[in-house]
């Protein structure tokens, strides 16, 4: 019990994947217009994270290492396709508002990283709350994001009309470039944050926005481009080998 | 001529008014960690004409084919994801074998496209548009020539920017989020072109 809580704190605070890893930045900044479709989006990638991550734990043992990031694809794509069908049975009004930006959660890095980084390695509950506690901070930062981008750009949240009447919405917030300019001053605060931290003497280390979106010089263990190249890496070795043999 | 005209059409609107990175925000992630500079920027964008014209032809056919006669499109997100992945180790091989040359300058970014959610997306896109496959062909075409234009403006962007002076907490990717943002305005003009 004490490990399930420690892995929904971790989720939620200590490696929120917005704000301290930044994964998952093109749902972040797609479905945002407001507080409700964050909140929506957050938690049926919730739905899929849990899924996924107990499904790939269970079969941690069964799944060669070399062929393990599609076997993940896979999983996640199947679930995906699930919550899909039940999104538009169940939940119209959300699977509208959402629209190709659900079956696109199976690119969603966040996903696919868990996935290598926790579930493919520990057993089935730790995993199951690790997802949970992932998705949570996912949705409270999608929702804490819509809230923004819909007071300012609608004087609104969830709907309730809540500014003065003198306000004058700012309507470029809830159009796309009001996505960038709100992910801009997130990352900056992220970056005081972490050189005040520094100043202090903390360690800072997990804050991921230093790494400057540099994908070509990039070594960073944690990223999901980096285990497609790892595994890219992976068949280009064997595929050498198999040449090898072939001439031998 | 009337499907001339409709080609045009998509061809503009995905390039230019929907661009796929400043409005749709797809393929965001290479769209950030691939414009340090000009050179590599505009590789990073032929080689995702190249994947996502290919995709689309490879998608469109499989939906049409495959799945619709089969009766099986609600199983198109897993078809597309696996058949984009195959494609593009495929295509890396091929390239590695045949045209050497190709492979030189383009090899190092194809394994960061099959991430690269815009693939996906534009093959979705093409199924809900109820597009054949020549129009989704085209409208591959289109939105990855969007994607080229924009990255290949904010590289250009940023090499100047580097010599400027920014404050502390906005160096790196924020001062990056903001330029794309202008971008996204300036981009907006477009909207009333059709």
């Amino acid at each position: 019990m004490n490990s399930a809580k420690e892995r929904l704190v971790n989720g939620i605070l200590k490696e929120n994947p917005t704000f301290v890893l930044m994964l998952g930045m093109c749902p972040t900044l797609a479905v945002t217009t407001s507080a409700i479709n964050g909140l929506g989006m957050g938690l049926t990638t919730m739905v899929v994270l849990a899924l996924s991550n107990v499904f790939i734990s269970l079969l941690r043992n069964i799944i060669p290492d070399k062929v393990r990031i599609p076997a993940f694809i896979v999983i996640i794509a199947s679930f995906v396709t699930v919550v899909e069908l039940l999104l538009q049975g169940f939940i119209p009004f959300l699977y509208d508002a959402l629209g190709i930006y659900i079956p696109l959660i199976v690119v969603n890095c966040i996903i696919l990283g868990r996935a290598e980084a926790y579930a493919y390695k520990n057993p089935v509950i730790p995993s199951l709350f690790d997802g949970i506690g992932m998705g949570l901070g996912f949705s409270a930062a999608l929702t804490c994001i819509g809230a923004v981008r819909e007071l300012l750009g609608a004087g609104e949240i969830f709907g309730i009309h809540v500014m003065p009447d003198s306000f004058v919405p700012v309507s470029i917030f809830i159009m796309a470039p009001g996505a960038f300019f709100v992910l801009a001053l997130l990352t900056a605060i992220q970056n005081k944050v972490k050189i005040v931290g520094e100043k202090k003497g903390k360690d800072m280390s997990k804050i991921q926005s230093g790494c400057g979106f540099d994908c070509m010089n990039c070594d960073d263990a944690g990223c999901a481009h980096k285990m497609y190249d790892d595994s890219a890496k992976g068949t280009k070795t064997e595929i050498k080998e198999d040449e090898n043999n072939g001439n031998g | 001529m009337e499907t001339v005209k409709e080609l045009l059409v998509i061809l503009i609107a995905s390039s230019l008014v929907n661009n796929v990175v400043l409005s749709q925000f797809l393929g965001l992630c290479p769209f950030l960690g691939v414009s340090r500079k000009t050179n590599t920027a505009t590789g990073m964008g032929v080689a995702v004409i190249f994947v996502i014209t290919l995709a689309s032809a490879v998608a469109g056919a499989i939906y049409k084919y495959l799945l619709v006669p089969l009766d099986i499109t609600y199983l198109q997100t897993i078809v597309f994801i696996l058949v984009i992945a195959a494609l593009v180790q495929f295509v890396e091989m091929f390239l590695k074998k045949y045209i050497p040359a190709l492979y030189q300058s383009l090899g190092v970014y194809l394994p960061l496209i099959t991430t690269n959610c815009a693939v996906l997306g534009v093959a979705l896109t093409n199924v809900q548009k109820e597009y054949g496959i020549l129009a989704g062909i085209v409208n591959g075409f289109a939105t990855a020539v969007g994607f080229t234009i924009s990255i290949t403006i904010l590289a250009g962007i940023r090499e100047k920017m580097a010599y400027n002076d920014i404050p502390e907490s906005f160096k790196g990717m924020p001062i990056v989020l903001v330029t794309a943002g202008l971008m996204a305005i300036a981009f907006c003009g477009f909207s009333g072109l059709l």
